[in-house]
């Protein structure tokens, strides 16, 4: 029997229209665990290099995490892989909510989509049946509306959907995937799906997961339980209110956004706005929060409730969590109420909440600058909100200047030309990034905006503070009972980090120390990803009641498999470094590795380059980023060391061809 | 027949629909809690508790299993509550022919909640954090007396349809059986 998994994937040919239940190896769940790292090595498998996103054989894997569906605290999360048509490397987005469990109560761990097919469909997951069905009538209906209409055909309100809108049909490079509260929207997933004819996918679930452990896998969940009780009773102090207590973040729940509205720019990633946050705005927001929030909404078996349902007067519900909240607003330079308005028409549309506000700041500062003409854009309002909600619907709809911008600030901008490309300057890996622009070089921030392949700042902080605390006092306080540390070392690097003199930015942390911070961080988001387990809980918080200590156990005690920490160090290690290959095979370089130039003011190239060049060897990577023939066979990935060789991507002395 | 006095503990679990978050930690835990062997698998489809959800109309009634009905009733109830309308039956206990709640999915037997018998609390109150499940319990006296009464009005009920000689033969037929 296997345990928490279903030992299961569905495989969907979506050219022939064939379907297959197929028994996974699990072996391979020992060494790759599950969700991301399963996906990782199918991708890496089945999905050759010179693959385009948008070709029948490029795969979009919805892969449910090894613990989801058991009873541990909040492990809800479907991993979804594909190749991005934005960033043309793989695309990992995930996405809460209760998708992935009923999955894995349908008998499934996977569902992987091949082919392409000839009209719209939708899968109809239901136990043992499996149907593909004409979508037609559901051609441009809302992400949203979309599932509530499957639900009423097929008679199911407890089904589960996972639906693209308008912006997925139409390809746009940032469409998202929407799951009611959830969406998977990084990437341009969405885009995949809707390349690939699928409309939605509908799970319903009446099925076991097993425990083999059942008595100790209950006493680990009580002990995180209590935990998390105990923890949002006592928030950590010193730090903003989102970092404070758990949650993914908790941006419903918490009115003050000082933090966010200050420090992070406005516009195009352009202006910070000191002493935006007045009295009167913070009664404004408050009062547009509380009219339009409904009820605060949790995922599949957790407490932490970080989403809500959104009602405006004249609009249809909509379900938001997250820094959407803001998103929309800052970029238009507007207020809380424009932000939510239009994020209900952009949840239907099913378009990525970071890069879409980007894209429309960006086409008007091209347009201020006369980069752009009056005449890309006809018959746009004049007044400011007006033209936003103009431009959302000319990108999904791909009409006009839409049709380019549809491909986000980096692909537009080359298109356009003109001296576009330098307002496309809030990018790493021809993705939008959050709308940070700092003084002083941080060097754990700069490694991770690097080298983080997930492209997303916030999929790979965390644990660590993300500032030195002023006082000695404070720090020695917060260390005391800091158990989550994989070692005791890291008390230290914290307790020596002042925020100003010797012992501060970017000197200090080491060069060393900073591997260390960001090798741990990274460690356990895909420990996190693997599991299904969200961030909110575990990788994104400091003092998280899932660690690196209580994991093991976790999937010793669910999974049957015998795990210690060094093992899963080792798994998540090897998957992480195969996730690098299949990057260095699509033709990701160091070149590639690099924040916005204008990410900080002050910059120090010197000490930037021995940041990188000492992280790459910590991690087991040549000069170039590629892993070397070593360290890929201390792994036990020597296949991908001879398929570098083979496409003299190394050579056999391994380096770098 | 005086009526004899004799004390009951009435456990109640007070539900706030206001307070809960939809999580359904409640119907995994009870589904887990019910295993066999204890905690050995979880599945909600088992549960005894389930949550009628419908977020986007912001209605979420979590409703206990109770008695296995053999036939659904003549009619159903559709109640519309401060301007929301919750689906059919959403407010019934009843394991029923009309609906899938309730029921072992792969034997279709009938689930009913026995407020974790053995436990402290029943374990879907002890996973609501939230506070949307509290169980209370309070002792009442009762009066065998109106045990009595009703069983009497059941008596008559039943004589009426079968006739009393017909009862009379049944009981004289049961109480040789002992």
């Amino acid at each position: 029997m296997r345990y928490a998994e279903t030992g299961f994937n569905l495989e969907i040919d979506l050219t022939r229209g064939n379907i297959e239940k197929v028994a996974t190896d699990p072996k391979d769940t020992e060494l790759y665990l599950g969700g991301l790292g399963t996906n990782t090595k199918i991708l890496w498998d089945r999905v050759p290099p010179e693959t385009d996103a948008f070709s029948p054989e490029n795969l979009l894997i919805f892969g449910t995490g090894l613990l989801c569906g058991t009873a541990a605290t909040g492990c809800n999360r479907t991993i979804v892989s594909t190749i991005s048509p934005q960033t043309k490397l793989m695309a990992f987005s995930m996405m809460g909510g209760y998708w992935a469990p009923e999955l894995k109560y349908a008998g499934y761990d996977k569902v992987v989509l091949r082919g392409k097919s000839p009209d719209l469909v939708y899968i109809w997951i239901n136990n043992d049946k499996v149907e593909i069905r004409d979508a037609s009538h559901l051609k441009g209906k809302g992400a949203i509306e979309t599932a509530s209409l499957l639900q009423k055909e097929l008679k199911e309100p407890k089904a589960q959907v996972a639906a693209i809108g308008l912006a997925g049909e139409n390809r746009v490079f940032y469409a998202s995937i929407e799951q009611g509260r959830s969406s998977a929207s990084r990437g341009g997933i969405g885009a995949v799906m809707g390349d690939k004819n699928v409309k939605a996918i509908v799970v319903r679930g009446t099925q076991d997961i097993n425990i083999a452990d059942p008595e100790k896998f209950m006493d680990l969940c009580y002990e995180v339980n209590d935990y998390i009780k105990w923890r949002q009773e006592n928030p950590i102090k010193g730090v903003i209110p989102i970092l404070a207590i758990l949650g993914s973040p908790q941006e419903m729940a918490i009115h003050d956004e000082q933090w966010h509205t200050e420090n992070f720019s406005w516009g195009n990633a352009r202006t910070r706005r000191k002493g935006f946050w007045t009295d009167e705005v913070s009664e404004e927001w408050l009062e547009t929060m509380n009219k339009a929030r409904t009820r605060l909404i949790s995922c599949y078996n957790c407490p932490i409730a970080c989403g809500a349902t959104i009602s405006l007067p004249g609009l249809p519900t909509y379900m938001m969590k997250c820094f959407t909240k803001l998103t929309y607003t800052m970029a238009a330079m507007s207020n809380l109420e424009f932000g939510l308005t239009i994020a209900q028409r952009a949840t239907e549309y099913g378009v990525d909440g970071y890069s879409a506000p980007q894209v429309m700041a960006f086409a008007l500062e091209l347009l201020e600058n006369g980069i752009l003409s009056d005449t890309d854009f006809p018959d746009m309002p004049e007044d400011n909100e007006g033209r936003h909600f103009y431009l959302l619907d000319k990108i999904v709809r791909r009409e006009g200047i839409g049709d380019v911008l549809a491909n986000g600030t980096h692909w537009a901008a080359k298109e356009i030309g003109n001296g576009a490309e330098e307002y496309a300057h809030n990018n790493i890996k021809k993705q939008e990034q959050l709308p940070l622009k700092l003084s002083m070089l941080n060097p754990i921030y700069f490694l991770m905006y690097c080298t983080g392949e997930k492209i997303n700042i916030t999929q790979i902080e965390g644990q660590f503070p993300q500032a030195a605390f002023p006082k000695r006092e404070q720090r020695e306080k917060f260390v005391k009972d800091w158990f989550q540390v994989p070692d005791d070392k890291f008390k230290q690097y914290f307790l020596d980090w002042e925020p100003r003199g010797e012992n501060s930015n970017p000197y200090y942390p080491t060069v060393d120390m900073t591997c260390d911070i960001v090798d741990w961080q990274e460690m356990m988001h895909y420990i996190d990803d693997a599991l299904g387990m969200c961030a909110g809980l575990s990788s994104f918080h400091m003092k998280p009641p899932y660690h690196i200590h209580n994991f093991p156990q976790f999937i010793t005690a669910g999974a049957g498999i015998e795990m210690n920490e060094e093992k899963l160090k080792q798994a998540a290690k090897r998957y992480r470094t195969l996730l690098r290959a299949f990057n260095i095979n699509r033709g990701m370089r160091r070149k590639d590795e690099k924040p916005p130039e204008d990410h900080w003011k002050k910059r120090f190239p010197e000490l930037e380059k021995e940041l990188l060049d000492t992280y790459y060897v910590y991690k087991g990577w040549n000069e170039e980023g590629i892993p070397t023939r070593e360290s890929l066979h201390e792994l036990g990935l020597d296949y991908v060391a001879e398929d570098f060789i083979s496409r003299g991507i190394l050579t056999d002395e391994g380096k770098s061809s | 027949m005086t009526g004899e006095k004799k004390k009951k503990i009435i456990k109640t679990i007070r539900i706030d629909v206001d307070k809960c978050h939809g999580c359904r930690a409640c119907e995994m835990i009870c589904s887990a809690f019910h295993a066999k062997p204890r905690y050995s698998s979880s599945n909600p489809a088992r549960s005894r508790i389930r949550v009628i959800r419908d977020p986007l109309a912001d209605i979420y009634v979590p409703v206990y299993a109770g008695e296995y009905t053999v036939a659904e009733c003549a009619g159903r109830d559709k109640y519309t509550i401060n301007g929301k309308e919750y689906s059919e039956c959403a407010f019934c206990r009843a394991s029923c022919p009309s609906r899938a709640d309730f029921k072992e999915p792969d034997s279709g037997l009938p689930l009913k909640c026995d407020m974790c018998e053995g436990e402290d609390e029943p374990l879907c109150v002890k996973w609501c954090t939230v506070d949307a499940l509290v169980v209370e319990e309070r002792e009442e006296e009762v009066e065998e007396e109106i045990e009595q009464e009703e069983l009497e009005v059941g008596l008559e009920e039943l004589a009426s349809k079968y006739g009393m000689n017909t009862i009379m033969d049944a009981i004289s037929r049961l109480s040789k059986k002992d």
